[in-house]
């Protein structure tokens, strides 16, 4: 296993002109993705898979929204909260949309000091990212509590509606906030493998990466702006439809 | 004659990567259990597939029992029978057919034939392995709990699957959805490995255009499993919801034995286009390997190039990409708006097109030929009958007006079988005669090839072709028993009878494969490292069967495609792909 012949072997060959060109392009030897470290393409295809996953359920709750014969609730009075005398619907969600946002923007930067290789600015960005994510699933568990124990909402039904807003909501919000809480974790732990260095040393285990190289955190960072992504969509079609 | 070859270059670029460090454990356990060698997985992969396909071949033999001696078994009830149906055929599909061709072929396969040491995550590959046996397993122990496995057909169609009177809809049902689940999870794990490793991992000179089109066969295939697999997952947890905790997203309002059920409002079409977006792609992520596979076998051995290699490579990304919109012509029955049963004919019959494509070039390589007729060779030839056969029964079935009087008979059974039982099989024990000299060092013993290659060859026609007749007389699918009726002519039941005991017999005869297999490993004619004088970078490793690491202290080099076979003007008739162009060619390029 010492072999490393780095040397080229000849003149590349020109390549053909229009789409044979592309195609050999694309098709080239070693890599399609010139650049493009292993781990990181590997999360750009599971984020694809993810991808469809929401998008089932998604659909599956458009569809059942369309199939069930009773009124369904209106997100806007459900998801309203009386503060100081005000009703103002949909104030929490619209304040954990808002932190889950900031935490892409403060997860961005820790890419960005991870590449300068600034440990300890990355380290704290990742912990204040994972900090926006725990507050996130927080809020989300309060929202349940109150759904569950004032509103009366099951999974098999609900007073305000159709029996299928009860299930939808639990089981997308869950699946969503179990992503979340999966993002914190491994945050944390990217964090303090940054903390520690075992980046730099190439410290054998999980999630180390290549020796000197911060593309385990830019990884990470594919999979956050994923989930905050998909945060997007849920707002756009669960609360605000 | 003139010396020509096909895409042979004497350029190379340098390496891109790094060469990797693989962890090399010392101990019997970190060998061979937990392993992270991707040879090692496959293996484990197989034999895992191949054990839990025997359960389900027994299954087979006992309804085949039921449909030709109805009224002999006791110990076959109507529930009995509608479980073993279920469990036959969800195993068959998934946990041997597509982890035996992805999981195994797959892992073996991927990283020699691109000239990696190893897939790229080596640990996760391990755990994918392991996360598929938990799911066979709890799969496994549904035949143990109260009520015995599910019995809801392997579609598993509610609102019957989790309701009373089903079989198994107390545990079973619960037990085959989250075993599916973890399957899922298993598979995206190993699924990720696949497809990175093609696209990212490849030697110097492989590019994707020289890659032997069984890689593109189950790269290909891979792909289709991560964006179908999601579909069955969300549907495995919102059918497990239904039934654990009462929701009603496929359960609409239903009154059953009397009773006013709580569920209501939810859609039973909805599960059945979750289940068969998945389950469409599914057929071409058993195909798609099998296309790749048979591709190979054929042009080694006819020592012969593939005939229209990037055609070859275009048809299997036509097919993958068409298979994701032909999902609901498993539902022209079901209901649907007839223009959607007018785009899903369409598109399921434009599939056609890509799949001629392949079976002309596969007759077109075997054309003037110097064919060797091998037994895998034999079996490359019997999938390319069996899937022209299964092929033109899928065009009856794929037209609305001819669907319908056909749905849900025996010529659907006899269809699918053909197209996705008996054609991958072939390609199967095809692909497992070639490559075990690659994986053991041994030859398999040829007679007993031959006469099972012939046994299971005319066995499977004897027992379907006689079963699209009964469809056309009307004989229901998944029937415990016809009893008395006026449209079935005696003779029918004969025939029943006789698809039976052949079936058996068919049955019987893959001991002999399992025998063969066992007995070479240890009794096998030493193979050598190429028997088959075959291009591809797996037979041109160093040691065989390959070492963990797969290709010694060098990784080899590529300069052409692989399928220079009788290449005019070269005195051997193969060149191997990491050949450096011959001594003219060099000579120019050093001067």
């Amino acid at each position: 296993m010492t072999q490393s012949v780095l040397t080229s072997t000849g003149a590349s060959p020109p390549l053909p002109e229009g789409l044979q060109g592309i195609v050999a392009d694309w098709s080239s030897d070693q890599r399609a993705f010139k650049k493009v470290p292993w781990g990181k393409a590997m999360m750009w295809i599971f984020l694809l898979s993810d991808t469809f996953i929401f998008t089932c359920f998604l659909t599956s709750y458009m569809a059942v929204r369309m199939s069930t014969t009773v009124p369904w609730p209106n997100p806007s009075e459900v998801f309203a909260l009386t503060i100081a005398g005000h009703h103002i619907p949909l104030i929490l969600i619209a304040i954990m949309t808002f932190i889950l946002i900031s935490s892409s923007g403060t997860m961005a930067m820790a890419v960005k000091f991870g590449y300068e290789k600034n440990k300890k600015m990355c380290s704290i960005l990742l912990v204040v990212t994972a900090f926006f994510g725990a507050s996130f699933v927080g809020m989300q568990a309060f929202e349940w509590t109150k759904l569950i124990v004032e509103e009366g909402v099951r999974p098999w039904g609900n007073p305000m509606g159709a029996p299928q807003f009860g299930a939808s909501f639990f089981m997308i919000t869950g699946f969503h906030g179990f992503h979340v809480s999966v993002g914190v974790i491994f945050l944390i732990i990217t964090a303090i493998k940054v903390l520690r260095g075992d980046l730099d040393r190439q410290r054998p285990g999980f999630m180390t990466g290549r020796k000197g190289n911060y593309e385990i955190v830019e990884i990470m960072g594919l999979y956050w702006h994923f989930v905050d992504l998909v945060w997007v969509f849920i707002f756009a079609f669960f609360y605000l439809w | 004659m003139a010396y020509v070859a096909h895409d042979e270059s004497d350029y190379v670029p340098p390496a891109e990567v790094e060469e990797v460090e693989l962890y090399h454990p010392k101990t019997f356990i970190g060998k061979y259990i937990w392993s992270q060698d991707a040879k090692v997985i496959a293996i484990q992969y197989s034999i895992t597939a191949i054990a839990v396909g025997l359960v389900a071949l027994v299954l087979s033999g006992i309804m085949r029992l039921q449909l030709g001696y109805p009224n002999t078994f006791s110990f076959i009830t109507p529930g009995t029978y509608l479980q073993f149906v279920t469990m036959h055929g969800m195993i068959m599909v998934i946990y041997l057919l597509t982890a035996l061709f992805l999981g195994g072929f797959g892992n073996y396969l991927i990283p020699l034939m691109v000239g990696a040491r190893d897939m790229v995550f080596p640990y996760v590959n391990m755990v994918s392995y392991w996360v598929y046996l938990f799911a066979v397993l709890l799969l496994m122990a549904s035949f143990f709990v109260p009520g015995g496995p599910t019995g809801s057909g392997w579609t598993l169609y509610p609102p019957q699957a989790i309701l009373e009177g089903t079989p198994g809809a107390s545990w079973g049902i619960i037990l085959m959805l989250v075993s599916l689940a973890f399957f899922i999870v298993g598979f995206t794990m190993g699924g990720l490995n696949y497809v990175v490793t093609v696209l990212q991992a490849r030697t110097r000179g492989m590019t994707m255009m020289r890659l032997p089109l069984t890689v593109w066969g189950i790269f290909m295939a891979t792909i289709l499993a991560l964006l179908a697999f999601p579909a069955l997952f969300v549907s495995c947890i919102m059918m497990t919801l239904d039934s654990l905790l009462g929701t009603s997203f496929f359960m609409p309002a239903i009154v059953s034995m009397g009773q006013q059920l709580d569920y209501g409002g939810g859609s039973p079409i909805l599960f059945q286009h979750l289940f068969w977006f998945f389950g469409h792609p599914e057929v071409y992520i058993v195909a798609l390997p099998a296309f790749g596979m048979v591709s190979d076998l054929i042009s080694v051995h006819a020592r012969k190039n593939i005939f229209g290699y990037r055609m070859m490579v275009w048809a299997i990304l036509a097919i993958g990409a068409l298979s994701l919109v032909v999902w609901a012509h498993h539902m022209y029955v079901s209901g649907m708006n007839p223009y959607f049963g007018f785009f899903f004919a369409i598109t399921t019959l434009v599939i056609a097109i890509p799949t001629a494509i392949k079976v002309y070039n596969w007759v077109l390589t075997l054309w003037r030929g110097n064919i060797h007729l091998t037994v895998p060779m034999l079996f490359a030839i019997g999938f390319v009958f069996t899937f022209i056969n299964g092929g033109l029964t899928g065009l009856f079935l794929g037209n609305v007006t001819v669907d319908l009087p056909l749905s849900d008979t025996m010529f659907v059974v006899a269809h699918f079988h053909m197209v996705m039982a008996v054609a991958p099989i072939m390609v199967v024990f095809g692909a497992i005669y070639h490559w075990y000299p690659k994986i053991t060092g041994r030859m398999l013993n040829d007679t007993l090839g031959k006469f099972h290659f012939w046994a299971t060859f005319l066995g499977s026609y004897a027992i379907y072709y006689p079963m699209h007749y009964l469809g056309f007389l009307g004989v229901p699918r998944r029937y415990y028993a016809m009893g008395n009726t006026d449209f079935l002519p005696e003779s029918a039941h004969s025939l029943n009878a006789g698809i039976t005991i052949v079936a058996l017999i068919v049955g019987a005869i893959q001991v002999v494969f399992l025998y063969n297999l066992v007995w070479s490993y240890f009794k096998g004619k030493p193979s050598g490292g190429n028997p088959w004088g075959a291009t591809t970078l797996e037979w041109q490793t160093p040691d065989t069967p390959p070492k963990h690491g797969n290709f010694g202290p060098t990784l080899p080099v590529v300069y052409r495609w692989a399928y220079d076979y009788s290449v005019p003007g070269v005195d051997e008739d193969f060149i191997p792909q990491n050949q450096p162009p011959g001594e003219k060619t060099r000579g120019l390029e050093e001067t």
